[in-house]
């Protein structure tokens, strides 16, 4: 409420400003759609993480649900990330429906926090995994791998493949992390 | 005559201070009301235009956003730049190299963008070293310094690196004549043994690369500015000539004592011809020629030893000299090529020369005599009109696509336009204070794109909020889209800009870098992945092969360093992400640090002095991790045996103190 307010204060004293009339509306950037780096325009430069997965058929759902999570800004930054990113199917080993309440707008925090699970800000990259190292994601919670007879895991989700995005790694993996109940 | 002159002058500067005198003071009352929305580039927007600026005594370029004003880079060229490197980098080192060794800091006057068929074509920008004379080329691809040419047998570079409409040649006229090979004879003996020098030097059309293909001799005085013909005069060049009295001391005084200097027009296909004949004298003489590669990422020095020399006193035909009144300093060629603009700095007129009619004047021999057995073409027989009272202290002339110019007045700090056929004043507005140089963009070509005239000025006083003696240099833009030119912004810019060019940023923004190929990284010392990083001892020089990715350095354990050793770091930066660079930098350093672009390797020397571990850490913020960004070196004393080994990521069991 406070903020709203605090807006409408803002709005009056922009409006109150003769100087500021000169400027068309469709030129200033708070009419536009925030993109963010996301919306930078470069076909040289290596993919990013998000750019990677919105690139893979295999990780649509996660793309779907990193958009309604508003992370895509975010995700398309300096980083580094890890990115641990289930696939379509592994999105589909939920119970039914869970997916489709996710992305109500009303689950937004609760989305948010899932895919946060799935980020760390560091590279971790395979060489430096050890069995049971722990990691510290975005959203607070920890995360377990596993580094068996060549196998990697996540929380005992399998490590399907690695892929390096400019801005940090991607482990596609088997099946969504679901982050503890909070303490 | 000349007392006339003077007189009129000062009726004008009165008439001019009391029309002054009514108007109100400061650029809030004299800018348009909607000056401002006219240089608002929105949040997220671009500005139309590149301008491409001179800083003068800072050996460096600036490049602003045209309407804006915005600074968006400061590209270095003759000085050393803390922001990137360049001339502390190994690899860059060998740019500022000359035949009296490396220069860091030197003065760069002039810019000349390419141009093809007498437009601009956005591949590079030239421009002058004014003290160890000197020409540079930029990149308009990488906006890096890519080549940097020494001019032998030079005085002083100053009428430099203007360029024919082909990129066929710059030009390099000495400001100062000078007994040629170094001689040592008494300064008094200027008339007999001082000579002036213009080199010519080639451009390959591919790669850019320069080469000097001649150089004139001439007579002694002081060569200020030049252009080249275009169009009809494409072939010749005009150069600006000062001090044909050939004094040598206070030439405040002494050098203003004739009442015409001369336009120096040089016929460069006829010297070609000479050229090709086997007419130029091969001369022994020192100089630097360095080029900078994008795929080894390092320049190399070379030194050069010849110049092929033509003589014009003694090759008829190259050279003509038409008087100009008052020490002429620019000279400038409209965009038809058919009328040449000598600005008298002391003279109370503007005299147009006409190309056709100076043809016609060398084809009768219409001369009035000669200098040093040069024709001296009758100024009447050259001329097309004079612009009469244009103003105080005219220096240079930019021209716009309807058939106006436009001359900056120093004295009266004023831009004047005028019709270049009429030689009628059209309009005139202040500059604040003491304009130089100005620029419409594509002003000097056969296509100017008008729209702004930019005035670059020397004085700034109280244009900005105060800080301290030294302040910014002042430029404003001005609109010359109507008959009336109006004010539309003041913008400080960096350094102290000569001339600077503007170009539409879509000749140039489309081609812009943005990584370095790590593929195509051919600098012997570059770590093309993690797995290729390693340190090799060679006697006491150790060269450590580094990468930098977000966010860690590789290795970042150094061990079996010692005191006075040569200590290397050639880092590569693996990014291959816009604008992710790194930096490096070690302490106790004498030297900068360095910045990597993606993709590229550069390299810090280091000579560690004392015993003890020291850490090293990325300058450029370049991630959520960049304060991880960082590791160690062990120095151990002279001598010692503390095994030379390095890693990333590697834990040990904690071991015990070095012995």
């Amino acid at each position: 409420m406070k903020q709203i307010l605090s807006i409408a204060c803002l709005v009056t004293l922009i409006s109150c400003s003769p100087q500021q009339s000169t400027v068309k509306e469709e030129e200033t950037s708070a009419s536009k759609p925030e993109a963010g780096q996301s919306g930078v325009s470069d076909n040289e430069s290596e993919r990013n993480v998000v750019q990677i997965a919105a690139g893979s058929a295999d990780h649509s759902t996660l793309v779907t649900a990193v958009k309604a999570g508003e992370l895509v800004i975010a995700l398309s930054n300096a980083g580094p990330f890890t990115v641990f990113a289930p696939t379509n199917e592994a999105f589909n080993k939920l119970p039914a429906g869970t997916v489709d309440d996710l992305l109500k707008p009303e689950n937004k925090s609760k989305l948010q926090d899932i895919l946060q699970y799935h980020v760390y800000v560091g590279v971790i990259s395979e060489s430096i995994i050890s069995d049971g190292m722990k990691l510290n994601q975005v959203n607070g919670g920890d995360v377990i791998l596993g580094k068996k007879d060549g196998k990697l895991t996540v929380n005992g989700a399998n490590v399907l493949g690695i892929i390096k995005a400019s801005n940090g790694l991607i482990y596609s993996i088997d099946a969504v992390l679901l982050p503890p109940p909070s303490k | 005559m000349k007392t006339s002159r003077m007189y009129n002058g000062i009726l004008f500067l009165a008439a001019f201070s009391i029309l002054t005198g009514c108007k109100p003071k400061g650029p809030a009352e004299v800018v348009m009301g909607d000056a401002a929305s006219k240089v608002y580039v929105a949040p997220g927007k671009y500005d139309e235009f590149y301008s491409i600026v001179s800083g003068g005594f800072n050996g460096q370029i600036g490049v602003y956003g045209l309407p804006s004003g915005r600074l968006l880079k400061i590209l270095p060229v003759f000085s050393v730049f803390p922001e990137n490197g360049y001339g502390f980098s190994e690899e860059t080192k060998p740019m500022l190299n000359t035949s009296n060794g490396f220069v860091p800091w030197d003065d760069l006057h002039h810019i000349a963008l390419s141009t093809t068929n007498g437009e601009h074509d956005g591949r590079w920008a030239f421009a002058n070293g004014n003290n160890t004379p000197r020409v540079a080329r930029v990149s308009l691809k990488s906006f890096r310094t890519e080549e940097i040419l020494e001019i032998p047998n030079s005085g002083g570079n100053h009428s430099s690196p203007f360029i024919t409409e082909n990129t066929e040649y710059l030009v390099a006229g000495t400001r100062f004549s000078i007994p040629m090979g170094n001689k040592d004879v008494p300064i008094s003996s200027y008339k007999e043994n001082f000579k002036g020098s213009i080199s010519f030097i080639k451009v390959d059309p591919q790669t850019g690369h320069m080469n000097i293909a001649f150089q004139l001799r001439t007579p002694g005085f002081n060569f200020d500015l030049s252009r080249a013909g275009k169009g009809p005069s494409h072939g010749w060049f005009f150069f600006s000539c000062y001090n044909t009295e050939q004094a040598y001391t206070l030439l405040e005084v002494n050098a203003s004592q004739k009442d015409k200097d001369y336009v120096m027009a040089v016929n460069w296909k006829k010297a070609e011809e000479y050229l090709a004949q086997g007419k130029a004298k091969i001369e022994k003489s020192k100089y630097a020629h360095n080029i900078y590669s994008d795929k080894t990422h390092n320049a190399t020095s070379t030194i050069e030893e010849e110049v092929s020399v033509l003589d014009v006193m003694e090759l008829p035909g190259i050279v003509y000299f038409i008087p100009c009144p008052k020490s002429p300093h620019g000279t400038d060629v409209d965009p038809t090529g058919e009328y040449i603009v000598a600005s008298g700095k002391l003279a109370a007129i503007i005299p147009v020369f006409s190309f056709a009619k100076i043809q016609d004047a060398i084809a009768k021999k219409d001369f009035e005599g000669d200098f040093g057995g040069i024709p001296v073409i009758k100024y009447e027989s050259a001329l097309h009109g004079e612009v009469k009272k244009p103003g105080l202290g005219p220096l240079h002339t930019e021209f716009d696509e309807k058939g106006n110019a436009y001359t900056s007045m120093f004295v009266s700090s004023e831009i004047v336009k005028w019709n270049v056929k009429t030689l009628e004043v059209l309009d005139r507005v202040p500059t604040y204070y003491s304009i130089g140089h100005l620029s419409v963009p594509g002003g000097p070509t056969k296509k100017p794109h008008g729209k702004y005239v930019i005035a670059y000025n020397k004085i700034t006083k109280d244009r900005y909020l105060p800080t301290g003696p030294e302040l910014a240099q002042s430029a404003q833009l001005y609109d010359i889209s109507g008959e009336k030119m109006k004010l539309l912004l003041d913008f400080p810019t960096v350094g102290e800009p000569h001339y600077g060019e503007a170009i539409p940023a879509s000749l140039v923004a489309p081609n812009s870098v943005k990584i370095f190929k790590i593929e195509e990284n051919e600098n012997p010392y570059a770590a093309k992945g993690e797995g290729k990083t390693k340190v090799e001892r060679n006697g006491n020089q150790v060269h450590v092969y580094m990468t930098a990715i977000r966010s860690h350095l590789t290795p970042d354990n150094i061990e079996g360093i010692r005191v006075g050793d040569e200590v290397y770091f050639h880092v590569t930066n693996l990014e291959q992400d816009w604008d992710v660079p790194h930096g490096f930098a070690i302490k106790g350093a004498l030297n900068a640090e360095i910045l990597i672009m993606p993709g590229e390797t550069q390299t810090l020397k280091w000579k560690p002095l004392t015993a003890g571990v020291v850490p090293f850490y990325c300058t450029d913020f370049c991630s959520a991790l960049h304060q991880e960004m960082s590791g160690y070196v062990r120095v151990s004393v002279a001598g010692s045996t503390t095994p030379l080994k390095f890693s990333t990521g590697k834990i040990e069991k904690a071991a015990g103190a070095g012995k």
